[in-house]
């Protein structure tokens, strides 16, 4: 944790050299996600409901799948650069350093400026919050914090298994993005939008699910579309401590098989 | 070697080098494969709650959805264009040999590429709209001469995209560090070019304005020419005058650029 906060204290002092760059990269962040959100604004000036779901509803699906991934994102985002690394042998520093390799790759190029991304997902959650009509008990007030919790633990093991998927296809960084990115924007919507096999995918294999469509729909007062039991609302803790347990094997079964290039 | 085999040369360099990244361009269809799913099955639902919106039948608005993700890598709506390497020589000076080649520094980038984007295009663009069209029920024409006019609307939308990102590119002469001008013109081209939204859905005057700016020519121009709903002739005209305007526009910009700009280490 100390190499991880040296590495990325220095990441930071560098990126502010460029100050006017970095104001830009921060509202760029800010803006690209916002402007995911203006689309769905967009859709809702055309309709009242999608897949039976109302504005609020998508907003707090939105805002917590935003500041979880913003959060792994903030943490360890750089991870899918490590391909790069692979393919053109600079890996090698990293592994001849007294300091664990995964902290090293995590906090490499660390990037203040995806505080952005956090910023406008806490913004639509603070919208959904004041226009949602639900009976908040002090369980459900808790939920929120735990979800954006759990759900940057479950996004953050994505990104370590994508990272130890990209020691074997080292140009694959682009698959990560598909469950990194594309995860987050499937979770922006409500399940019911969705084909059963889909949501099947991504509550039991990925689990996805967990981040917040579980737990969410629980706080909206709303059935799961699988049936699944209710307390299962609570499981995104234990869920997200499995998947890092899990990526975590990977990446060390990833971190052996590496071969390092040139002689 | 003649001007326009030199050109051609570099269109073909350009192709090749990125027809040498196999995996990571299936990793790319992969990827524009699972970001149509989601959006084909959010279409579905805003679909079925208004049938023809923006003028769309639903198959229609699917269609459009697998032609966005086969736009995606060829007009540079995400990262790795060839700015990115520009703005590289531009900061380390390397910039300085380019302009000694005698070769034009904006025609060759160009050539550059329209090699990357035919190659995208064949690579990344007709797998994922394969992969729409066994899993959903699309409206693509069956008439070759609607591909035709649809494949000239992309060459066109190319240019324009170039054109873009040669300006932002340049820029890097002053700011030094371009990461944070491509950012916002990468974002600012997928909102108004209709990646994640077709521009017709767009209320009022939010909907004239986006299909008047430059990025309209990206995507909602080649996807209305596919689906038989603008004329293909005037759509060229928007398309050619943007590309002519930009082209204009990054030529001057590289004019002052050189006169003015001190090369760094030089």
């Amino acid at each position: 944790m100390r190499a991880y906060r040296m590495i990325a204290a220095m990441w930071i002092r560098s990126t502010m050299t460029y100050r006017a760059s970095f104001a830009m990269t921060t509202f760029g962040n800010f803006a690209a996600t916002f402007f995911d959100f203006i689309a769905i604004l967009l859709m809702f000036s055309q309709v009242d409901e999608l897949g039976g779901y109302r504005l609020p509803e998508i907003a707090f699906l939105y805002g917590i799948s935003g500041i979880a991934f913003g959060v792994a994102d903030l943490a360890i985002g750089s991870m899918d650069r490590l391909g790069r690394r692979v393919r053109d042998g600079t890996l090698d520093t990293l592994l001849v350093r007294p300091v664990p390799v995964l902290a090293q790759v995590a906090a490499d190029k660390f990037a203040l400026r995806r505080l952005g991304r956090i910023t406008q997902g806490a913004f639509v959650l603070g919208y959904a919050l004041t226009t949602l009509d639900l009976d908040w008990t002090p369980l459900k007030v808790l939920m929120i914090p735990m979800m954006v919790l759990s759900g940057g633990l479950v996004f953050g093991a994505v990104f370590v298994a994508g990272a130890a998927f990209q020691f074997v296809a080292q140009d694959a960084s682009e698959v990560q993005n598909a469950f990194t990115y594309g995860g987050a924007t499937l979770l922006q919507y409500p399940p019911s939008l969705f084909g059963k096999d889909l949501v099947r995918g991504v509550t039991f294999v990925l689990p996805l699910a967990f981040v917040n469509w579980v737990p969410a729909l629980y706080v909206l007062g709303r059935p799961y579309p699988l049936d699944l039991p209710e307390w299962l609302a609570f499981a995104p803790p234990l869920v997200g401590a499995g998947a890092c347990a899990l990526a975590g094997l990977a990446w060390r079964a990833g971190l052996r098989t590496y071969r390092s290039t040139g002689s | 070697m003649g001007t326009g085999r030199l050109y051609v040369a570099v269109a073909a360099g350009g192709f090749r080098r990125y027809a040498t990244y196999r995996v990571a361009t299936a990793a790319g269809v992969f990827t524009n494969t699972v970001f149509g799913f989601i959006l084909a099955y959010t279409y579905t639902a805003l679909w079925q709650e208004k049938p023809h919106l923006g003028g769309y039948d639903q198959a229609e608005a699917l269609t459009y959805v697998w032609v966005g993700q086969a736009m995606f890598a060829v007009m540079v709506l995400g990262s790795n264009g060839f700015e990115e390497e520009l703005i590289e020589r531009i900061r380390t000076g390397d910039i300085a040999i380019d302009l000694y080649r005698p070769a034009d520094l904006q025609l060759w980038w160009l050539a550059a590429d329209s090699g990357r984007a035919l190659f995208q295009l064949l690579g990344r663009g007709l797998a994922p709209v394969g992969a729409g069209a066994l899993f959903f029920d699309l409206a693509l024409p069956s008439s070759p001469v609607r591909w035709a006019a649809f494949l000239v609307a992309v060459a066109l939308g190319m240019v324009v995209s170039f054109a873009i990102r040669y300006i932002v590119a340049l820029a890097a002469f002053w700011l030094l560090d371009g990461s944070g001008a491509t950012q916002i013109t990468w974002l600012t081209g997928v909102f108004f070019s209709g990646m994640l939204l077709p521009l017709n859905v767009f209320p009022g005057a939010l909907g004239d304005l986006a299909r008047l700016l430059p990025w309209s020519s990206l995507l909602q121009a080649p996807a209305d020419v596919l689906l038989g709903k603008a004329d293909p002739l005037g759509t060229y005209a928007f398309q050619a005058g943007w590309a002519v305007v930009l082209l204009g526009i990054g030529r001057a910009v590289q004019s002052a650029a050189t006169r003015r700009v001190v090369i760094q280490g030089g």
